[in-house]
């Protein structure tokens, strides 16, 4: 269990990344900090692993206050996964992967082997463990990326963006790929992002930032699509302008043919009791856009 | 050009390279003192260098003081010191390493800040200690621009070196400040196409060293897949048109 405590963070020319923050992320489950650029989100994910130090209030990690204890030795108990992956250019894969396993001592060799298992977890081909990363694709790398944050078989993973500088196709696979994983070991995750998608793919919970951390809303990817109380929550998850708005209409064989906001066909729900055809809110033009 | 052809006349004698003052011998010590003075500051400056690049202190206070000592005129520290410590090698020994100290320096905390600051911040982030990041990450990636520095101050330590033999000492001076002496002009220019020769030869080996380095798949600039890849790679962009 991760429990933020009213942390706030001043950086010391007056700027205030963080002005107040309370949250608690049950183990094993995963919390998603979302919000745009400057929200102090990152911020907020940097003071678990001690990258970032809270000026006020504490972080706690199982109950213990983590500002007693050793940054380097935290940091090497919790995964970390970052944009553009971090990865180091002049080590190959497989001892990218190896990094904290060393750090704390494991043989080579061992590492290494720990190394090829966590490459099949992520579902990356094992002759690329011997490559260089620059030699890999920017999606291989994130995996490359993923089974580095889980080398050393930490409780928790902070993940950082991670699939923010892969395309849209790749994104998407890598996200199903994490919450399969994610499925397999029941890691504590707090993921950091902008993308509203993402969010409603991982979260078990969501917490909408607005600028200095300030919460705009949290709750379940349920909860928070329901909520439309909030201005800012519903600008940000694009319930005001209807971008996330669906409409249905009823096909010749009975079955609903779903369209979001364009109009773009997104498919069919079959229809059990062929009741009778609804308003069409799609028209045939529309779709053809 | 009679001067010109005659030195190389006599740089083609068995003479001019045998004996206890012959060129060989000359070559060597010069060669001796270029390393000497190469460790030496290598020695002091190579650790502050990587110091102030990994700390990011004291950078300011660094560019000044190497600003400082590259305008130093070689000749008149030589001088300077010899009169304190009389002729023999301390005076131009102190004088090359004051001399290659400012380039090794800036070549190491150049090297160090090279390094991309996403790399280490991700380094520090899996948990490496300071001293980790410094010698598994800095160090090894920021190798190229430190020794772009040590290939620099060699370069500038050989070509001065013959101001040894100004204050008693040896190397290629000697035949270089004899010939200059006794209006043996062919001596003097035989003794400084040695000193050419060492130079190309010494620069040579480091950028040997350079270019293995750069044959590392992990240090060279642009990323480049193995061969067989870049060929399938190009293929496809041929014909998908991308």
């Amino acid at each position: 269990m991760i429990e933020f405590r009213q942390v706030g963070k001043t950086y010391p020319d007056g700027t205030t990344a963080v002005e107040e923050f309370s949250l608690t992320v049950p183990s094993h489950s995963t919390a998603v900090l979302l919000g745009s650029s400057g929200c102090g989100k990152t911020t907020l994910l940097r003071m678990v692993n001690r990258m970032v130090e809270p000026s006020t209030g504490s972080v706690l990690i199982d109950e213990e206050d983590i500002s007693g204890v050793e940054p380097v030795a935290l940091r090497r108990r919790i995964g970390y996964v970052m944009q553009h992956s971090g990865l180091l250019p002049h080590r190959r894969v497989i001892d990218n992967i190896a990094t904290v396993p060393r750090l704390n001592g494991a043989s080579r060799a061992d590492a290494r082997k720990r190394g090829y298992e966590l490459m099949e977890i992520v579902g990356l081909d094992a002759k690329l463990g011997l490559r260089y990363p620059g030699q890999l694709s920017g999606g291989q790398q994130q995996r490359v990326g993923v089974a580095r944050g889980l080398a050393s078989d930490p409780n928790i993973l902070l993940m950082d963006e991670p699939f923010g500088a892969v395309d849209p196709l790749v994104r998407v696979e890598l996200q199903r790929e994490l919450a399969r994983v994610q499925e397999e070991l029941k890691k504590t995750i707090i993921f950091v992002t902008h993308d509203i998608d993402e969010a409603l793919t991982l979260g078990d919970q969501i917490v909408v930032l607005k600028t200095g951390g300030a919460v705009a809303a949290s709750g379940t990817p349920a909860e928070l699509l329901a909520n439309r109380q909030d201005e800012f929550v519903s600008r940000f998850l694009g319930l005001d302008s209807g971008a996330r708005s669906l409409s249905a209409e009823k096909t010749d064989d009975g079955e609903l043919l779903i369209s979001d906001a364009q109009g773009r066909p997104l498919g069919v729900v079959h229809d059990q009791d062929r009741g009778p055809a609804r308003d069409s809110q799609v028209h045939p033009q529309d779709q053809a856009r | 050009m009679n001067n010109v052809m005659e030195a190389l006349t006599w740089l083609f004698t068995a003479d001019a390279w045998t004996g206890s003052g012959g060129l060989w011998v000359r070559a060597m010590e010069h060669l001796g003192y270029t390393l000497l003075a190469l460790g030496i500051s290598a020695a002091v400056a190579l650790p502050l260098g990587l110091l102030i690049g990994h700390t990011g202190r004291g950078r300011g206070a660094a560019v000044l003081a190497t600003g400082a000592a590259r305008a130093l005129p070689t000749l008149g520290l030589l001088t300077l010191v010899a009169l304190f410590t009389g002729i023999g090698l301390t005076a131009p020994m102190a004088a090359l390493v004051i001399l290659a100290a400012p380039s090794v320096l800036a070549g190491a905390y150049a090297g160090i800040e090279s390094v991309n600051p996403a790399t280490v911040d991700a380094a520090r982030a899996q948990g490496m200690n300071g001293w980790q990041v410094l010698t598994l990450v800095e160090i090894p990636l920021g190798l190229p621009l430190i020794l772009s520095g040590l290939r620099l101050a060699a370069l500038q330590v050989i070509a001065t070196a013959t101001l040894a033999a100004y204050v008693g000492a040896g190397g290629l001076g000697r035949p270089l400040f004899l010939g200059l002496q006794t209006y043996d002009y062919p001596t003097m220019l035989g003794a400084s196409i040695v000193v050419i020769l060492l130079a190309i030869l010494v620069d040579a080996v480091f950028g040997l060293g350079q270019r293995v380095l750069r044959r590392l798949p992990g240090l060279a600039g642009p990323q480049r897949a193995p061969r067989a890849e870049r060929r399938r790679t190009a293929r496809r962009a041929v014909t998908t048109g991308h």
